[in-house]
């Protein structure tokens, strides 16, 4: 399989791998996908005032695109408020990954990824999120 | 001691040293399997798909038509039994002049409730055109007609027999195997004109033995010959054979090259031959059709076939009683039989095909040791009797 | 300086070993004739050759040379054999057992059956990859009328009952076919003594060429077969078309060379497979698929638990090897044999299969065992199923999120 620059550039050099603390203040997880399906994605969002995503972190159980979607949309993510993010469609990680048709799941699975996060900020922050 | 002189090239041709050189590096350091996905893999892969390329070019194909497979007897069983594996049991037409890789499938139908309605040739060994016509009345579903015969080298009008085939609706199939680098093979005209597959092999044409190609238009169903892995557009599974199939397209590449100025100079050192052989008082077959530039097949009277191929073997020269794969058969040529030549000259029949090394030094030698064989076994018979 | 990619995918295929080559050669170029050409000396000296390489595939597996029909490769010699002896056979029974860890061109092949009428069995095998000899007897009946049963398993190596099983069938008598392409040059085999009635070969998976192979076709008691290429009438009318003379040569002086070989070879790839594994066995969560004893040496496959196998195969691209078999891993479906062998998917995902070969050098062996633990390490700090595990989280018990 041919890998994009971008993707070899991420794979190689995942950007905010990891976890945030349990406990942290306005951390939010998103966790989609399935072992069985070869892809889990973590998207955990920090999110601080007005809804301003200030940290991102991630880790992924999956193939070179799929790790390259989730480092990407951490990228993305930060500075973005929870509805902005919300606005980043898997057409932009594909087309900024050149992701070949056979991977374009992995775009999917990242946007489901910040929607998962964002659905579980708000379950949490629920009162927050309405002012 | 000369080297003995091959004037066999219907039967096989010598790789070309270019092909050799190219196919070297595929057996040592580029010695993937085609299918891995590694490095080793994918240069496989990229040889093979250039490869296929040259290989459609050759035979002004896309490169998604063209099946590899191993060889020129798979290709036309693929297309005969493949094909009508994915149609009910009707007609098959295909002419009396068929290789036998595609008489016996075809025959194999027969036995499964086909009707196989065998063309028929003139005197020429051209198809009958009137005859043809009667045949594509019984409305038959497979076509196969070969575009150059083994044997004589006759050359059919493929693109006037398709136009008659086209009405009937069949599949029209077309061993080409003796064609390629010696006329122009152009399966985009041909397929315009009603030509939907055609066979090609790598070693009739300097290339290796174990690899030629089925070029076959995408609206013909088949059903493989080989099943397991899906290669080949899942029409012919097997780890592909890179090396041969690498040789392969260089050969085409040549083949197209060379192929003008060679058939000019064939048909020159042809035409010596000839004009030596009436000498000889040799009765040419197929004489008054068109003909590849390289093939003669010829009997002289009296003179039995096998006897006289024997003799020019030792006295150095390589030529065929027959076409190669039925040689053990002491049975005269049924293709021969289809033109409607006596069994006794049949039985005398001789088959010189020219290539790319032979000179007209060679050719005069052979004349020469021909007539005084030829001399020597009728001056045996003359004493018998 | 190690060359890299380091080639550790021997069972895909091998390189010619430059002896083949050499022998090779000289029939692409000087002696070039058709072996059916019966009217020269171009085509006696081709004919000649192919029977003594006839005669060397023979010697490898004790058999008569006249026993040995030439094909393309295994993967026509299985399609030969099963369509050949299952269509000749029709009229005594439909029914064929085989096994689902075979390749796929027994498999396919048994598909391709079942369409024109017969009926197949699949078996399972134990989790340790091998045939149960109890579960195969149950499977026969009376109208079975042929087993195909692989010698040796082309993804974890592991090495059939074949004996036992040709006992069963030649009872009962049922034609017994063996898949050995991935055996030859591995392990002995005795065809005297193995009461198997067809077995396939292949050339490039022991150092020969690509594009040549032969099914072995028993005489005594005689075999017989519905060709399935049908044309010139060659070998026998078993299989028509043009011998291809270098090929041929190149297989045979192959299986001349595994012959001599072997037994030092195999003793020298068994100690680096050793090497291999006990370098890999202080990572976490690693498993063998299939049994270590009854097994090639060549064959160690492995899952690394909690990391993916494409990325795993990409983080490791210095080491040219394969997850799942080289015919079905252009897809994303995790290996079938794994599956067969109970292996989640997880598992079955994240398997690497290593298989080594005449030229695996020590220092190669080294070097995979280097690279493997870096990157098996990193991906696993990438991985969230690694974290929850080591956070103590059952991954059984979670409720994922489909997709």
């Amino acid at each position: 399989m041919a890998y994009s620059i971008k993707v070899l550039d991420h794979y190689e050099n995942p950007r905010n791998v990891g976890s945030f603390g349990k406990e942290e203040e306005g951390v939010a997880t998103g966790m989609v996908g399935a072992p069985a399906c070869g892809d889990v994605m973590k998207l955990q969002i920090k999110v601080g005032k007005g809804g301003v995503i200030e940290d991102a972190k991630f880790k992924t159980y999956g193939c070179g695109s799929a790790i390259a979607s989730s480092s990407l949309v951490t990228e993305w993510v930060k500075g973005k408020t929870i509805d902005q993010a919300l606005d980043i469609k898997n057409t932009q990680i594909a087309d900024e990954l050149a992701l070949p048709p056979v991977k374009i799941h992995c775009s999917i699975l990242a946007e489901d990824a910040i929607k998962a996060a964002v659905a579980d900020y708000k379950k949490k922050h629920s009162e927050q999120v309405s002012v | 001691m000369f080297a003995p002189v091959y004037l066999d090239h219907n039967a096989s041709t010598p790789a070309d040293p270019a092909v050799v050189e190219a196919m070297l590096p595929y057996l040592s350091a580029h010695f993937g399997n085609a299918s891995s996905r590694h490095e080793y893999g994918r240069a496989a892969r990229r040889a093979v798909d250039e490869a296929r390329s040259k290989v459609a070019a050759a035979v002004g194909a896309h490169p998604t038509e063209v099946i590899f497979t191993s060889g020129g007897s798979e290709a036309n069983n693929l297309l005969i039994k493949g094909a009508a594996a994915c149609l009910k049991p009707g007609v098959l037409a295909v002419s009396a002049i068929e290789h036998p890789c595609v008489l016996k499938p075809a025959e194999q139908l027969e036995r499964r409730g086909w009707t196989l309605d065998r063309l028929a040739v003139d005197a020429d060994g051209r198809i009958d055109a009137s005859r043809f016509a009667v045949a594509m009345g019984r409305k038959p579903k497979i076509v196969s007609v070969m575009l150059a015969n083994n044997e004589t080298g006759v050359v059919q009008d493929l693109g006037l027999l398709a136009e008659r085939a086209r009405l009937t609706g069949a599949w029209f199939h077309t061993d080409a195997v003796q064609a390629v680098g010696k006329i122009v093979v152009d399966f985009r005209r041909l397929n315009a004109a009603g030509v939907h597959a055609l066979t090609v092999s790598a070693h009739k044409i300097g290339g290796p033995k174990g690899a030629a190609a089925l070029v076959l238009d995408k609206r013909i169903e088949l059903e493989p010959l080989i099943a397991g892995g899906g290669h080949e557009r899942g029409l012919r599974s097997g780890t592909e054979n890179v090396a041969a199939i690498v040789g392969f397209g260089v050969a085409c590449e040549l083949a197209v090259q060379r192929r003008a100025a060679l058939a000019q100079r064939l048909l020159k050192l042809r035409g010596e031959l000839e004009h030596g052989l009436r000498g000889c008082g040799a009765t040419l077959f197929g004489q008054a059709a068109e003909r590849l530039p390289n093939t003669v097949y010829f009997a002289i009277p009296d003179v039995d076939g096998e006897t006289l191929v024997g003799h020019l073997d030792r006295a150095g020269y390589a030529v065929a009683s027959g076409a190669a794969c039925s040689s053990a058969n002491p049975e005269p040529s049924h293709v021969l039989r289809a033109m409607g030549v006596a069994p006794d000259l049949a039985r005398g029949a001789v088959r010189v095909s020219l290539g790319y090394g032979n000179t007209a030094e060679q050719v005069a030698g052979f004349l020469s040791a021909l007539q005084a064989t030829v001399a020597r076994l009728q001056g045996l018979t003359a004493m018998a009797v | 300086m190690l060359k890299q990619p380091i080639y550790l995918d021997y069972s895909a295929t091998t390189p010619v070993d430059v002896r083949v080559a050499e022998k090779m050669i000289p029939y692409l170029v000087e002696k070039f004739g058709n072996p059916a050409s019966r009217s020269h000396a171009f085509g006696w000296e081709a004919e000649a050759a192919v029977e003594e390489a006839r005669e060397e595939v023979a010697r490898l597996v004790n058999a008569d040379p006249k026993e040995i029909v030439w094909t393309s490769g295994a993967t026509e010699s299985n399609n030969l054999a099963l369509k050949g002896a299952a269509q000749f056979l029709a009229g005594k029974g439909k029914h064929l057992v085989t096994v689902k860890t075979e390749h796929k061109a027994i498999l396919d092949t048994c598909r391709e059956l079942e369409r024109q009428g017969f009926e197949v069995t699949y078996l399972d095998v134990r989790d340790d990859g091998l045939l149960d000899l109890e579960v195969f007897k149950a499977a026969l009946r009376p109208d079975t009328i042929v087993v195909s049963v692989m010698f040796v398993n082309n993804e974890i190596g592991v090495i059939q009952p074949i004996a036992e099983i040709g006992d069963i069938c030649r009872a009962r008598g049922i034609l017994f076919h063996v898949d050995a392409a991935q055996a030859t040059g591995k392990v002995v085999i005795d065809l005297a003594a193995l009461k198997v009635d067809l077995m396939s070969f292949s050339a490039h998976k022991t150092y020969g060429p690509k594009g040549i192979g032969a099914l072995y076709v028993r005489r005594k008691p005689r075999v017989r077969l519905t060709a399935q290429m049908h044309g010139g009438g060659h070998e026998r009318g078993f299989r028509s078309g043009t011998l291809a003379t270098h090929q041929i040569v190149g297989m045979g002086e192959a299986y001349r060379l595994a012959r001599l070989e072997m037994g030092a070879e195999n003793e020298r790839i068994r100690m680096l497979r050793d090497r291999l594994l006990k370098g890999l066995s202080d990572i976490d969560e690693v498993y063998v698929n299939g049994d270590l004893e009854r097994r090639v040496p060549h064959n160690l496959n492995i899952s690394f638990a909690y990391v993916e196998g494409e990325s795993l195969l990409m983080a490791i691209k210095d080491l040219a090897v394969s997850s799942g078999s080289a015919c079905t891993s252009a897809s994303l479906e995790p290996s079938y044999v794994l599956r067969a062998l109970g292996r989640e998917d997880e598992l079955a995902h994240s398997s690497i299969r290593f298989t080594l070969g005449r030229f695996t050098t020590e220092e190669e062996i080294d070097y995979a065992i280097k690279l493997l633990h870096d990157k098996i390490g990193r991906l696993r700090e990438l991985s969230p199923l690694w974290e929850m595990v080591q956070e103590g989280v059952d991954l059984s018990t979670v409720q994922w999120a489909a997709h």
